[in-house]
């Protein structure tokens, strides 16, 4: 049976991990190879790295801390962060990345998704959504939006009709991100993910908010999510890896066993 | 003497990851692997193991290999003619078919009778790809050998994909997975092996097999 995965996030500025973490056996807290070294360690099914560097002239940075990473981890890594042409994919691939992430060059040029798709393979290719939620229609149904430059930039453009698009375009996953909940610890945005994970039938990850176990448990069983990501609960300590599969598992929820 | 293990750069993919995990690999081992990433054609039919990786859609990667000039009728002398042990990951491994449907029919290697079709599994619930890590089942041929049984059914590992190899016969089948429905797991016959999963994102287990695969003499 699929198990489902649990994916730490890395926000990576500069080549250095930006949100604080307090591993008690980092040699370097701000290093993120030694992070993900942990994360490989404590069975962690997959990575994200989530590249914030403000300036292109440092994105030589990046290929050079995942080349590290790759060396040091046997688990998929996935990179996301300014990513907008094949040269990027490439260069990351050729670093070590196994899956690329899309953000704002697919909304500005969706059919980038197709080229990329057919160029590297779907099962490459995660466009990622940060979604806010506008209001509702005459109906009472609420309306949901792709935001870009995380969550200050409103595109207009609604999400599941976006994630359709992308889908159809040949993304071969979603990494969805409740922009209204990102760093509330109030827990992911279940009506949101379940919508996204109902319009479309490749793999959702569900992101933003998770403040306890009981969260992640709710992104599956609530928000049908293939995935859950998060950072903080696991950066800071709060929660293990292990302690996050063991609440999966007691939800019957199937995970790998480390 | 060391032994020279070539991996296939055709320009598909995760080249470094599958390069990385057999370096790894071959430390473990406390072997003295000459790893090399290559695209000449000569330095394949010199190999003593050759890794084809391989992300990606079928036709193209198929598209990839042909364009290395003389690569296909290298890989035919050294695999089938000589022996060399040889081992095709995820969309390498279903270039050993005879065809493959994905984005229109493209003939394989035909190494294995068989042909890489989209996954249709029977709970449409169920998404594609089918992505993530799942538990694989020996079967009796798997059982007995000597680079499958580093594994054990019920072990995790990572897959990836839309399409899938389906068998003509089951002889060369080692192992499944289930996907709403049985998926062709590991393949192989003599000197050759093929996995769907990739070992190269498998963590520790994955890391077993190489070494499992490097140690081979078929």
């Amino acid at each position: 049976m699929l198990k489902t995965r649990i994916i730490p996030c890395l926000d990576v500025k500069d080549g250095r991990v930006v949100k604080g973490v307090n591993f008690v056996d980092l040699v370097d807290a701000g290093d993120p190879v030694e992070q993900a070294k942990i994360y490989d360690a404590a069975g962690a099914d997959e990575l994200c790295f989530l590249d914030i560097t403000a300036s292109a002239e440092k994105r030589g940075t990046l290929l050079d801390v995942v080349k590290r990473t790759a060396d040091q981890c046997f688990m998929p890594l996935t990179v996301g962060g300014g990513v907008s042409s094949e040269a990027d994919v490439r260069a990351l691939l050729l670093a070590g990345a196994d899956k690329v992430s899309l953000m704002t060059a697919a909304v500005k040029r969706p059919e980038l998704v197709r080229e990329l798709a057919q160029k590297f393979g779907s099962q490459c290719i995660t466009v990622a959504i940060d979604v806010k939620k506008v209001g509702q229609d005459n109906f009472g149904n609420i309306r949901w939006e792709i935001f870009t430059h995380g969550g200050r930039t409103a595109t207009g453009i609604d999400a599941v009709a976006y994630t359709k698009q992308v889908a159809s375009l040949g993304a071969g996953e979603i990494l969805l991100t409740s922009m209204d909940r990102d760093g509330t610890k109030a827990g992911y945005d279940t009506e949101l993910t379940a919508k996204i994970t109902g319009s479309v039938n490749i793999p959702v990850i569900a992101s933003g908010g998770v403040g306890t176990l009981e969260h992640l448990v709710d992104g599956i069983t609530k928000g049908h999510a293939s995935a859950v990501l998060a950072a903080s609960i696991f950066h800071f300590g709060t929660f293990s890896i292990k302690q996050a599969k063991t609440a999966m598992k007691a939800a019957n929820i199937p995970v790998r066993e480390i | 003497m060391a032994q020279t293990a070539v991996v296939i750069d055709y320009g598909s993919g995760n080249i470094r990851s599958v390069q990385k995990s057999l370096v790894e690999a071959s430390l473990l081992l406390g072997s003295r692997h000459t790893l090399t990433v290559t695209s000449d054609p000569d330095v394949v039919k010199q190999a003593n193991r050759i890794i084809l990786p391989g992300v990606g859609a079928f036709g193209s990667c198929m598209d990839g290999l042909k364009a290395l000039d003389g690569m296909i009728d290298a890989l035919d002398e050294a695999v089938i003619d000589k022996g060399t042990p040889f081992l095709g990951i995820c969309v390498g491994m279903q270039l050993m078919a005879r065809e493959g449907l994905e984005h229109g029919k493209h003939e394989g290697l035909g190494w294995l009778g068989g042909r890489v079709e989209a996954i249709k599994p029977a709970n449409k619930a169920l998404k594609i790809p089918h992505m993530g890590w799942n538990d694989i089942r020996l079967n009796d041929t798997g059982n007995k050998h000597p680079v499958v049984n580093s594994l054990k059914t019920g072990d995790d590992l990572y897959f990836v994909h839309s399409y899938h190899l389906k068998l003509d016969g089951t002889k060369p089948l080692l192992a499944t997975t289930e996907y709403g429905g049985a998926i062709s797991a590991i393949v192989g016959r003599d000197n050759i092996i093929g996995t769907q999963f990739h070992p190269e994102k498998s963590q520790g287990v994955g890391l077993k097999f190489l070494q499992a695969f490097l140690r081979w003499t078929p």
